[in-house]
């Protein structure tokens, strides 16, 4: 594909001594779309995304841009911009200073950086914020005013290193929603560090999947969100429950679905695939309950399966120690091959 | 594998430094030394301190034996070159930070004297009765104890080499025949400098020195800080590569220049260029201790002390009947019959030559 | 309150051992025949010479301590960020010119610069360039050591997204790294500057006597002349001069010390890269600039007679039969007489410079203390700008009393150095103090840590390797017997450097020989206890 637009990782490796931090990583990214890379921490995710940015020498391997081989081409001239989870705002220049940052050093008019500041901290929900010194700055604010001036020359590509990972769950939430909001409306081409599958959901639209140094699965958010490749990927992106043998037969044949029979079988389930219901084919002893204003979470030890997560509707009534009945769904579950 | 030999570094390395530390027990706490207490007070009436210069050496054994033979511990005290040691001794007049002192030249005799920072003394015998001051109240406090001879030297195997005769006086070292060859410490901040200038003053007269001196520069003289500099290093025989055959050292300079496994120096002293600067020693007004000084500045004219004193100290004993070392005796001579000066006169005109010298020099 | 009580030791100190001697001695020059008559001292400020003087003084030592920024920071970035072979090594190597005496390297510098020596084609001999090199030879460990303990905690991440978001190499040194340095750096240019203005040994030297600093006025004035008017009014004229600079660098400084987000020392080092070449070979050229006249001193060493050989080496234990050269003490006991000096320096000026650096890095809470913490701050930096010979002289008229009556006690020396050695303890640690966020403390405090332990667990993890870089800093100020000492009584036990300033001042090859030799030898055993200090990793810090 030399014409490709966007972003071409082929068999990157990135190798310091003898331990091996990115091993043979095969990733493309087509203009104007964000990348979720999820993995547990010390997969690699963050060595990778320096690699790309050009602060890590790969050891093997290419990166491509717009068709471009970017070996040899120092980060500072790659036209992207990175930003690390505690934003790393310098400490001495006001925020104003911060965010016209990659303005000036490109020797932007000063007017151009007036303008251009003021537009950028409107887009992140802070504006009059110019003259404040990041000290005075609480943690959401600051990784606003990191993203603003990530956004300062728009980046060809971004390169978030798990930007909200630093923040609290609500605030979390908030900017989550505001960061994509903001990444579309910019058509941003974006990279998203993480090990919070939820960010990962919330920011981007593809997803890669790394695990020790390799990235395992990739694809949009649906397709990898159905069919993770094995269990470890599937607890990962935050299933509740995998099964595998008797169990997985079991649930998989509840269900509906029609097993080929070989012993290998393997499921993986969301909470809410096995639901009370009082003519459904398996039968358990709720272990736990709790009510949430939705649903109630359930414990249950079901025959045959053994302990797995389910929930029932509001109106059911269950307590602990009783038995019920249980259906399967299987959209809400993962048949893993 | 790594972490364990990387950690093992760290736990070496405190343990060697931990137990360098300690075998350098503190000075502060823990020292038998008998250096503590100073002079005036504190120390023992067996004490004698005794300041000097920088340049004083003498063997342990020569220094026992004084202990010994007068039952007075003794403690030394170096306090800079000449000039320094006399401003010390001026400066805390009244308070003196010793009780004898060895080193005050002739060129700062005066000053001392003048200071009244000395007391009269007679020693017992003075074998050094010739060198003593012509002033006479300073020849009442100082006690004459070496000389040394302050002479041009030349670097025979480059003349040799260069095909080109030595120069024998002062007159030679300004003719164009040896431009640039010269090189001489700076009077202002070196002593045998000083005895240089001085030997020109006496050589051309109070007002006809500066003349000589401009003709001196004229022909490319080099002055350098010290004597180190220019014997050592831009002296073709001194320590480094040098380029000048020609410095200003001593008469007992040359015996040092004999290679290895050979008899003669390469090196000779110019001894009509020569300037006698003597050492004295006299007992500090105000002394805590003045028997204790007195006794010093007696052992200095001893016969074991005046005979040490070329080998330790690289001076020429005043007492004329003190054995030389054997390469003395046939290579360091001293002069006939070298330039000297009153020492009040020095003193008198000491600011006024220096300030003039700049001006030619530099 | 607390506060005061912790400045009180080494206010004290400063007290007897600084404000007293210069006091008395400029006292001596304003106070002749019995009366206050300060405009005969006043009149040597209006001589041409003196403005002559003043201006060489500024300018040489403002020269001086650009170059050696200029040097010294691309040096300190090799060796405290890249992952370059021998770093440790190279760090302890650019000490050794520390402790080497002034009388040898200034020979050696000349051994090299005289005409006829290998750098003669360079025409610098007796020129003011020499006296610069001189200095900056000196110097260079202050800023790599300095800075160095800063920079190697410094988070490598800020200066990534300053790249990522365009600035080239530069720009992200100009527009982030350097700022972030600026405490350091500022620091130790003072430091730099204020050893240049008050060097005279080197300047006399290497200067040939053509070029005068205020200094080596002062020197000549009381040590030849006894023209204490003269003396003391130029030792004003120095006061005030680095009253003016401390104050200038008190501002710059205090406007950029920040609470600095610090990373893993390991995590900082890199790999060298092509971007890299600039600051490497600079650095490879300050390195070579530190070893060539230290190689001069090794090759003069080594040189016995037309040929090669350790005899030098050998006579140096003093047993040699039939030598000429004579030596004072055998090198062994020279050396653990240096030993036993610097240990009593190092602690004094280790154990005071705590103090000092613990209490200027707090922040006041009133506008009051903060000034008087800044007062405090540069009043420690005084006894570097001022004349070692008005403060030796000092000395013997001031502390001739009980109970103070220490005009020749040993340890005066060892006192005398740790003052030296205070500010550059006081510059290595403030800032790496000053960058630790107070609310750490507070967190600390908070959960029950009493004072002493808020500093064992949150500051001391921090400063533990400025504290080791301090020591020996510390130590190698006393092994090299700086400034002042030279003017004190020293003790009778010769230590190393007075040893070779004997044997440089005899006649005879072999004298020389041996002089060169016992520099290498001292030089050497620093850079082997700087090498072991080195090692002692942040690690061990838990065991204290």
């Amino acid at each position: 594909m030399p014409t490709s637009r966007g972003l071409e990782v082929r068999d990157a490796t990135v190798r310091f001594d003898r331990a091996v931090a990115v091993d043979d990583v095969t990733l493309s990214l087509d203009s104007g779309h964000v990348l979720a890379v999820l993995g547990p921490s010390g997969c690699g995710k963050s060595t990778l995304l320096r690699a790309i940015a050009g602060i890590e020498e790969l050891t093997a391997g290419t990166v491509c841009f717009d068709g471009r081989d970017l070996a040899g081409v120092p980060t500072h001239k790659r036209g992207f911009a990175l930003m690390f989870q505690d934003g790393q705002l310098f400490p001495h220049q006001s925020v104003a200073g911060n965010v016209g940052y990659a303005l000036r050093v490109r020797g932007r008019s000063r007017s151009e950086q007036r303008v251009r500041v003021d537009e950028l901290l409107d887009l992140v929900g802070l504006p009059g914020y110019g003259e404040r010194m990041p000290a005075t700055l609480s943690g959401g604010e600051r990784q606003r005013v990191a993203l603003a001036r990530a956004l300062a020359v728009r980046p060809r590509l971004l390169l978030l290193d798990e930007p909200l990972s630093a923040l609290d769950r609500g605030l979390r939430e908030r900017l989550a929603a505001d960061l994509r909001g903001i990444l579309a409306e910019a058509g941003t081409t974006a990279i998203l560090v993480t090990h919070d599958q939820e960010e990962a959901f919330a920011v981007a639209d593809r997803m890669a999947v790394m695990r020790a140094g390799r990235v395992v699965q990739s694809g949009s958010l649906s397709e990898v969100w159905r069919a993770p490749v094995d269990g470890e990927v599937a607890s990962f992106l935050g299933y509740a429950t995998v099964l595998r043998g008797g169990p997985a037969r079991t649930v998989l044949a509840a269900g509906g679905a029609h097993g080929d029979g070989n012993g290998d079988a393997e499921v993986a389930l969301r909470r809410s695939a096995l639901r009370c219901a009082d003519d459904g084919p398996l039968r358990g002893r709720v272990l736990e309950a709790r009510a949430t204003p939705e649903v109630t979470r359930l414990r249950v030890d079901v025959d045959g399966v053994g302990e797995v997560d389910a929930v029932a509707g509001q109106d059911a009534d269950v307590s602990v120690g009783h038995d019920v009945r249980l259906m399967v769904d299987l959209t809400r579950a993962a048949v893993l091959s | 594998m790594r972490t364990t030999t990387k950690n093992r570094w760290p736990a070496t390395a405190v343990a060697a430094t931990a137990g360098l530390v300690l075998a350098g027990c503190s000075l502060g706490t823990g020292d038998q030394d008998d250096a503590a207490g100073g002079s005036a007070e504190g120390g023992s009436s067996k004490e004698v301190v005794v300041a000097t210069h920088d340049s004083w050496n003498m063997s342990k054994q020569v220094l026992r034996d004084f202990e010994q033979q007068t039952g007075y511990d003794l403690t030394i005290q170096p306090a800079g070159d000449a000039g320094a040691l006399t401003n010390k001794l001026v400066l805390t007049k009244g308070s003196p930070i010793a009780d004898a002192v060895y080193g005050i030249d002739n060129t700062f005799a005066s000053r001392a004297v003048d200071e009244g920072v000395l007391t009269d003394f007679t020693p017992k015998t003075n074998p050094g009765s010739a060198y003593e001051p012509q002033d006479a109240e300073a020849a009442a406090q100082l006690t004459p104890v070496d000389y040394s001879d302050v002479c041009v030297n030349v670097d025979d195997v480059w003349f040799k080499e260069h095909d080109l005769a030595p120069p024998t006086s002062f007159e030679d070292l300004a003719d164009p025949a040896y431009d640039g060859l010269f090189v001489t410490p700076a009077p202002s901040t070196s002593s045998p400098g000083l005895a240089f200038l001085a030997a020109t003053v006496a050589e051309y007269g109070e007002d006809g020195w500066q003349d000589y001196w401009q003709r001196l520069v004229d022909n490319d003289v080099k002055v350098t800080a010290g004597w180190s500099d220019a014997y050592q290093v831009d002296f073709t025989a001194g320590g480094g590569s040098g380029d000048r055959p020609i410095v200003l050292s001593y008469a007992s300079s040359p015996p040092f220049t004999i290679p290895e496994g050979e008899t003669k120096p390469t090196t000779s002293a110019l001894l009509d260029t020569c300037f006698r600067q003597v050492e004295y020693a006299a007992v500090l007004d105000g002394a805590a201790n003045p028997e204790g000084a007195q006794a010093f500045v007696d052992f200095l004219g001893s016969r074991e002390l005046q005979e040490a004193l070329p080998d330790e100290m690289y001076v020429f004993p005043v007492d004329p009947e003190a054995t030389l070392p054997d390469l003395w005796a046939k290579y360091a001579v001293p002069a006939d019959d070298p330039a000297t000066l009153p020492e009040s006169e020095i003193a008198a005109h000491r600011s006024q030559w220096l300030e003039e010298w700049a001006d030619i020099a530099q | 309150m607390g506060t005061a009580a912790l400045a009180v030791v080494p206010l004290a100190v400063l007290g007897v051992f600084f404000v007293l001697p210069v006091a008395g001695m400029v006292g001596r020059g304003f106070w002749t025949d019995g009366g206050f008559d300060p405009s005969a001292s006043l009149e040597v400020l209006t001589r041409s010479r003196t403005h002559r003087v003043l201006w060489f003084t500024l300018w040489s030592s403002t020269v001086a301590t650009l170059v050696t920024l200029a040097l010294g920071l691309p040096l300190t970035f090799v060796l405290y960020r890249l992952r370059v072979p021998g770093r440790s090594a190279a760090r302890a190597f650019v000490l050794m010119p520390f402790v080497l005496p002034t009388v040898v390297v200034g020979v050696a510098f000349r051994t090299l610069l005289t005409p006829s020596g290998p750098l003669g084609f360079l025409h610098l001999d007796g020129t003011a360039a020499a006296i610069i090199a001189a200095m900056v030879f000196f110097n260079l460990a202050v800023v790599v050591r300095t800075v160095g303990v800063l920079w190697e905690n410094l988070d490598p991440r800020r200066e990534q997204a300053a790249a990522a978001l365009g600035a080239s190499p530069w720009q992200v040194l100009r527009t982030v790294t350097l700022p972030a340095l600026a405490p350091a750096i500022v620091a130790s240019a003072s430091i730099v500057f204020l050893f240049c203005a008050t060097a005279f040994g080197l300047v006399l030297t290497l200067g040939g006597l053509r070029y005068a600093t205020v200094e080596t006025e002062i020197y000549l004035l009381t040590t030849q002349f006894l023209d204490l008017r003269a003396a003391a009014a130029l030792s004003v004229l120095q006061l005030l001069v680095v009253t003016g600079l401390l104050y200038a660098a008190h501002v710059t400084r205090s406007r950029r010390e920040h609470a600095v987000e610090r990373a893993d020392v390991r995590s900082t080092l890199r790999p060298a890269r092509r971007t890299d070449l600039a600051a490497v070979s600079t650095a490879a050229l300050a390195l070579a600039f530190v070893a060539t006249p230290i190689a001069a001193l090794v090759v003069g060493s080594l040189r016995v007679g037309d040929g090669w050989g350790l005899d030098h080496y050998r006579a140096l234990d003093g047993h040699e039969a039939g030598s000429t050269a004579a030596l004072l003490v055998p090198v062994t006991e020279a050396l653990s007489n240096s030993w036993r000096v610097a240990v009593d320096a190092t602690t004094l000026a280790m154990v005071l410079g705590c103090l000092v650096a613990v209490l200027v890095s707090r922040r006041g809470r009133s506008r009051a203390e903060r000034r008087g913490l800044a007062v405090l701050d540069g009043v420690f930096m005084l006894p570097l700008g001022v004349s070692a010979v008005t403060l030796g002289f000092g000395f013997l008229i001031t502390l001739d009393r009980p109970p103070l009556d220490l005009r020749t006690s040993p340890l005066l020396v060892p006192i005398a150095q740790a003052m030296v050695a205070l500010p550059l303890v006081v510059r290595t640690l403030t800032p790496v103090l000053r960058s630790i966020d107070p609310r750490q403390r507070e967190a600390a405090e908070s959960l029950g840590a009493s004072p002493w332990r808020v500093l064992r667990t949150v500051d001391l993890p921090v400063v533990w390797r400025p504290l080791l870089a301090a020591t020996g800093f510390a130590f190698a100020v006393s092994l090299g017997e700086f400034g002042a000492t030279s003017f004190l009584a020293r003790p009778e036990a010769p230590t190393m450097p007075v040893l070779i300033y004997e044997l440089v001042s005899r006649p005879g090859a072999d004298n020389y020989g041996m002089a060169l030799a016992a520099s290498v030898v001292l030089g050497l055993v620093t850079v082997v206890i700087m090498g072991l200090v080195e090692r002692l990793r942040l690690g061990t810090a838990g065991a204290f």
